[in-house]
């Protein structure tokens, strides 16, 4: 007994065996772990019933805000005012949490409309329309404000309501969930 | 178990005859009969028992909801009014089980606080005491995925909330979310998924129980006075002592939780879950279970999405570590004066979370949030390692049975022995 593990300075075969054996496991372990876990995503059909969706903007009338559902998510449409526009357009985007101009949130000469997610960055609450210090949003859960073009201003929401891909297919109809072929 | 070898004999033939294939009579016998209990335990003590009570209340009631209850997003909410009107005595299971969680976490609480008043989490019990916490964050997340099920407002909106808590982590944080949802937002495969958990995550906790009560049975049971028993004075068997003073406590625990169950049933809950789930509003007040409302608090008090999501996943972690944290070696707080005010400050610091939790995050109570979270993180990380060595404990009694009895001079009316176990500190 003592002999050999006295001896034992170089690594044997046995060794190799024990470590090959090991990795073996914990590679294999790890492949059957994955379709588990890949079970857990967005399914096929919850995939497929992503494709897009064709809003038509005639019935929103001026200072309207339209909710529609996209891949489950809530989206905002919104037809502003003039007033609305400006207010927007009217602001120091360097101070802003989450710099970012209203003419990057709207489509070329569509400034009168605006798509974004309908629920907060924060924790996923949905914003009140018309409502909070810049008449934008306003959270009701944790009390985040967003403006007209849905930045936050204040509260503790992290981020700007995101802009969902969507193209203009004609000047009354939008199509969400597809990017302009051009860009 | 393994530090009090069985004395059980079996008497009958086939008592014997099993006994020696599977020794479990024995096992029952040294753990819940002649298992040496200190003789000074309060009702404090009985907490434990009354949790085992309502684990199983939870997962008898729970097994029978799941046979009327229909885990899919356009068929829960109809389903569990399905319960309540048409299941016979479906209205009683429901209500059974919906308080049945209020009444868990208000067990637990005491517990939880009874261990940090007389110090059961310093060793030797520290791995029995992370065993506990372990229980506390499932049972949390059983409670979070059990209030999802009926799918109505409070429901959707607060399944809503706490996944995307997980957004907050960076880079991995969205498709974390998109795995939890199993889809682009919550919806009928994130309702599927939390019955499954919802099912399996009890009898997870039923597992660490049992591992629970086998940690506390290798030092047996932290008493008022925190000193260790010393002789077989300090300490009557478990039987009859604490089992029937364990079934009376569990027996006016009943009468309370029925007096919920009876009379307010719906106290605890909110009106809005009565409305079936609409992802397009968000109810105007949100707040959650009244148990989770400390948490929910420090998650507010900081203005950083991710900094509110670590702090309040750090409130209860930082449990883990209070054995080390601890620096003093007098278990009990009756025997630390300094200690004991701090005690009480803690206490009413996290009722003071929990209130502020039901509160709008807005104004003085944001303020007064922040406060609270400075201090209760101070409790932890300034108050107890400092006090260890700053505060001049009180002379802890030579014995338990000194402590119950009085110092008894020349041995009158005390067996001889009782004490001459030398004064200890641990």
């Amino acid at each position: 007994m003592a002999e050999t593990t006295t001896h034992v300075a170089e690594p044997t075969r046995r060794d190799f065996l024990y470590i090959a054996t090991g990795a073996a496991a914990a590679v294999g372990g790890a492949t059957l772990v994955w379709p588990f876990v890949q079970s857990l995503a967005p399914d096929a059909a919850t995939v497929a019933a992503g494709a897009p969706v064709e809003v038509d903007l005639t019935p929103i009338a001026e200072g309207q805000i339209v909710k529609v559902f996209w891949r489950g998510r809530l989206i905002f449409i919104r037809h502003r005012t003039p007033d609305e526009v400006k207010s927007a357009g009217d602001v120091n985007v360097a101070s802003l949490r989450d710099p970012q101009s209203d003419a990057e949130r709207v489509k070329d000469g569509k400034a009168q409309w605006l798509v974004v997610y309908g629920n907060c960055t924060h924790l996923g609450c949905v914003p009140l329309g018309q409502q909070g210090e810049y008449k934008g949003w306003f959270c009701p859960c944790h009390g985040s404000v967003f403006d007209t073009s849905g930045r936050v201003r204040g509260g503790p929401a992290p981020t700007n309501l995101p802009i969902p891909s969507y193209t203009f297919v004609s000047d009354t109809k939008i199509i969400i969930g597809q990017e302009e072929a051009t860009a | 178990m393994s530090q009090h070898p069985t004395t059980y004999v079996p008497q009958s033939a086939f008592g014997k005859w099993f006994e020696s294939r599977l020794p479990i009579a024995g096992l029952v016998h040294s753990s819940f009969i002649a298992f040496p209990v200190p003789r000074n335990l309060t009702y404090f003590w009985t907490f434990g028992a009354i949790l085992v009570f309502m684990l199983v209340s939870q997962i008898v009631t729970g097994v029978f909801l799941a046979m009327y209850y229909t885990p899919n997003a356009d068929l829960a909410f109809q389903s569990v009014e399905h319960i309540m009107r048409d299941v016979n005595y479906g209205w009683l299971l429901r209500y059974l089980h919906a308080n049945g969680a209020s009444m868990f976490f208000i067990a637990v609480y005491l517990h939880i606080f009874r261990n940090f008043y007389y110090g059961s989490y310093k060793a030797p019990r520290e791995v029995l005491y992370i065993l506990g916490v372990i229980i506390f964050i499932l049972m949390m997340s059983t409670a979070f995925m059990g209030y999802v099920l009926p799918w109505g407002q409070m429901s959707f909106w607060g399944a809503t909330v706490i996944t995307n808590l997980f957004s907050a982590i960076p880079l991995v944080g969205e498709t974390i979310v998109s795995f939890l949802w199993g889809g682009y937002a919550v919806g009928n495969p994130t309702l599927n998924r939390f019955f499954s958990l919802h099912y399996l995550l009890p009898f997870m906790t039923l597992g660490v129980v049992i591992l629970h009560i086998w940690a506390l049975h290798v030092p047996g049971q932290n008493n008022p006075t925190g000193i260790p028993i010393k002789s077989g004075k300090d300490a009557v068997p478990f039987t009859p002592y604490a089992t029937i003073k364990d079934i009376f406590a569990v027996v006016v625990f009943m009468i309370f939780f029925a007096w919920w169950v009876f009379y307010i049933p719906n106290y605890l809950g909110h009106a809005d879950n009565y409305i079936p789930a609409n992802p397009a509003v968000t109810p105007a007040h949100i707040v959650p279970e009244w148990y989770f409302l400390p948490f929910y608090a420090i998650l507010r008090a900081i203005p950083d999405k991710l900094g509110g999501v670590i702090a309040m996943f750090s409130a209860i972690i930082i449990w883990v570590f209070m054995p080390w944290l601890d620096t003093s070696k007098v278990r009990s707080t009756a025997y630390r004066p300094l200690y004991k005010q701090f005690f009480w400050v803690f206490v009413a610091v996290c009722v003071l979370l929990g209130w502020l939790g039901s509160k709008p995050a807005e104004g003085y109570y944001t303020l007064a949030a922040q406060i609270c979270t400075v201090y209760y993180f101070a409790h932890f990380l300034i108050v107890l390692p400092v006090l260890g060595f700053v505060e001049r404990p009180l002379p802890l009694p030579n014995s338990i049975l000194e402590s119950v009895m009085g110092v008894q001079k020349g041995g009158a009316g005390i067996p001889a022995g009782a004490n001459a176990e030398p004064q200890s500190k641990g």
